[in-house]
């Protein structure tokens, strides 16, 4: 799950990490109010999506006195950003941010993260503050430094230093880049979070440092210990038809084809949508439902499906382990009866009780092409979706 | 032969008298798995499926001499649950649990490390299972058949596949292992084929992948250097979009890295067999031995 900028900058700020003074604002007259709050003349206005590239997309504008504020919020609300991460539908601005302007000196690049491979927390810092990660390690990989954690001992104040002092800072801000990164490392562990992006790390006038823009990734598995977090999510940033399936206990993604895919398994389905592109084919979606599947699991998956109004042609690739496969058989008939569904649908069933289910699709007296095998089911969806 | 298990594994279950546990033992039982009792902390001294039943492992282990566990506990105990097993001597841990915090499998990782005689595989896999003899998981024994094929795996279903088209051929499997689709786990592909290559049974292996991360690339480098059987090879996900979860926690493709492409590459280059079509894995791996 991630967090928008305004919610990651309330919980850096929760554990001493510095950050511009700002509001957030769901309104043109909250804005307003943000503004008077926060005092003095000009402000920084930033659109609240879960997507980067804002800055040039026109979702971070700097403002002077009440009237352009104003100007700025009412345009940037209820418009859709698109950014170079959005995709072109663009993202929804519900919420924004009214901060203070920064005099910034220099921009520094900071994260914690989990490293796979390594198993560990790590932390990456760059002198090349305010561009993407990735464009650094193209671009300037000696720019990159990294540090390790130790899964026992901790993170270390010597590892800040060894950073700071490599980033080029002076005393008094390596000391603070050392008070910043520790309290890091204990919101990391403390709070199950699997990213944080601080990007830039602004040195500013005084010589403090400042998180001017923040990314905070919070581990999805860890959300039933983490119920506050859980309760910042704005499901706004989500897809409606991914949030539904959710609550169905299904996986789906929704992409660009025209053959809708139904399937248990995370990697089954995965290939199911590899062999259909094989056969020349393009997938409108993943879609696993699960290990435990039910007759209204299958219901809710062939409606999810069928709310995609450029499917054609559904494939139901279903390998019955622990679920027998007349179940599942009883299931697709009974969704397809109750769901009502005029496009062709092809169903490769395979596993446990597997000749009960054929038997039962075959005498159930509905449209439903049976394929045996895999390269068979993929060939005849593909065939079906461009009848 | 084969791997990690076999006939003579006696295996416990933690979450032995939960809903999972219970369904999966007496899968395990039905199937010749010689299961020797369960765990469920506060049960302790009654019997269930006509197994007994300890409050503790360190107790299961000094009763019954159980050297393998299956774990259906829970994702908030399923650390707990590891880190138990592991500290009272059992020395296979196949947690079947799935949605188990990073920091928690960060933390028995490397609590992990004290315990070097131990394997754990997962979380969030199918398990185990050594064709005929010991079934470790919640996989259809019926697909299985005992034979040379070494299949190791980060998906499910996509397992059973495999194994399905290997009996299908005749070929077999020596033992099959779900490595899991989380991003910290236990096994690796590298461990997995160590162990089929220096296993005498196993002939051919079976690997399947899938997008995100490095593993498939640390198995191509490993496979060029130390693996002499042949390997057939297919990864999932050739069309899944960037930056998207797709089922598994550890299948997103991170800024263009841990494409499917990338790791065909990589594995062609090790000599690798690879099948784009998830229906040719056993009909190529018959191709190769013969």
């Amino acid at each position: 799950m991630n967090l928008p900028e305004y919610q990651a900058k309330a919980l850096l700020s929760e554990y001493g990490i510095p950050v511009p003074p700002g509001r957030a604002a769901f309104s043109v007259d909250e804005a307003v109010e943000a503004a008077d709050e926060l005092g003095g003349d000009s402000w920084v206005v930033k659109a609240q999506i879960h997507a980067g590239g804002r800055g040039k997309a026109g979702g971070v504008k700097k403002v002077f006195g009440r009237e352009t504020l104003e100007k700025t919020a009412g345009d940037l609300l209820g418009s859709r950003l698109v950014t170079h991460q959005t995709g072109p539908a663009g993202q929804p601005v519900n919420r924004l941010l009214v901060e203070m302007p920064s005099v910034v000196m220099r921009e520094l690049y900071l994260a914690c993260l989990v490293d796979r491979a390594l198993e560990r927390v790590v932390f990456i810092a760059s002198s090349a503050g305010g561009m993407d990660i990735e464009t650094i390690a193209a671009n300037h990989p000696e720019k990159i430094l990294k540090a390790v954690a130790d899964p026992v001992a901790g993170f270390q104040a010597y590892q800040c230093r060894e950073i700071g002092f490599a980033l080029g800072l002076k005393d008094k801000q390596v000391a603070a880049l050392s008070r910043l990164m520790l309290s890091l490392y204990h919101l990391f562990s403390a709070r199950d979070l699997t990213l944080v992006e601080i990007n830039p790390l602004a040195v500013v006038a005084d010589g403090e440092l400042v998180a001017l823009d923040a990314k905070i990734q919070v581990d999805d598995n860890a959300l039933f210990r983490q119920k506050a977090l859980e309760e910042l999510r704005d499901a706004t940033q989500d897809d409606p038809k991914e949030r539904e399936a959710h609550e169905f206990g299904l996986n789906y993604v929704a992409l660009d084809g025209n053959i809708g895919c139904m399937v248990n398994g995370a990697g089954l389905a995965m290939a199911t949508m590899d062999l259909i592109k094989l056969h020349g084919g393009a997938p409108a979606n993943f879609l696993d439902v699960g290990g435990g599947t039910t007759a209204d699991k299958v219901a809710e998956a062939f409606k999810l499906i069928l709310s995609d109004r450029k499917v054609k042609a559904i494939l139901v690739n279903i390998f019955g382990g622990i679920v027998r496969c007349d179940l599942i058989a009883e299931g697709i008939i009974k969704a397809v009866k109750e769901v009502g569904i005029e496009i062709p649908v092809v169903v490769r069933l395979e596993g446990t009780n597997v000749d009960k289910g054929r038997a039962l699709l075959k005498h159930s007296g509905l449209k439903i092409i049976s394929a045996d095998g895999l390269t068979n089911a993929a060939k005849l969806v593909v065939a079906a979706a461009k009848r | 032969m084969s791997i990690l298990v076999n006939k003579n594994t006696k295996v416990i279950c933690q979450g032995f008298t939960g809903k999972q546990g219970t369904f999966h033992s007496e899968q395990a039982i039905a199937y010749g798995t010689k299961m020797v009792g369960g765990v469920t902390p506060g049960k302790g001294g009654q019997v269930h499926l006509g197994l007994p039943v300890f409050n503790t492992v360190r107790e299961a282990v000094h009763e019954t001499g159980a050297d393998a566990t299956m774990i259906y506990v829970p994702a908030a105990f399923a650390a707990d649950s590891i880190l138990e097993a592991a500290a009272a001597g059992i020395k296979v841990i196949a947690c079947i649990t799935e949605g188990i915090p990073v920091r928690d499998m960060r933390k028995v990782k490397a609590a992990l490390h004290q315990h070097p005689g131990v394997s754990l595989i997962g979380p969030n896999c199918p398990g185990l299972i050594t064709p005929g003899e010991c079934k470790i998981g919640i996989m259809p024994g019926a697909i299985h058949q005992p034979g040379a094929i070494g299949i190791v795996s980060r998906s499910g279903t996509l397992t059973y596949e495999a194994v399905h088209q290997t009996t299908l051929e005749g070929l077999g499997q020596s033992t099959c292992v779900g490595i899991g689709g989380d991003p910290i786990q236990g096994l690796n592909f590298v461990d997995c084929l160590r162990l089929f290559e220096a296993d005498p049974a196993t002939r051919g292996m079976v690997l399947v992948g899938e997008i995100g991360g490095q593993a498939e690339e640390d198995a191509a480098a490993y496979i060029k250097n130390h693996v002499r059987k042949p390997v057939v090879a297919y990864i999932a996900g050739v069309t899944a979009p960037k930056g998207k979860r797709m089922g598994h926690a550890g299948a997103v493709i991170a800024g263009g890295r841990g494409t499917a492409e990338e790791k065909y590459h990589a594995l062609e280059a090790a000599g690798v067999h690879t099948v784009r079509s998830p229906a040719e894995i056993g009909a190529r791996m018959r191709e190769v031995l013969h």
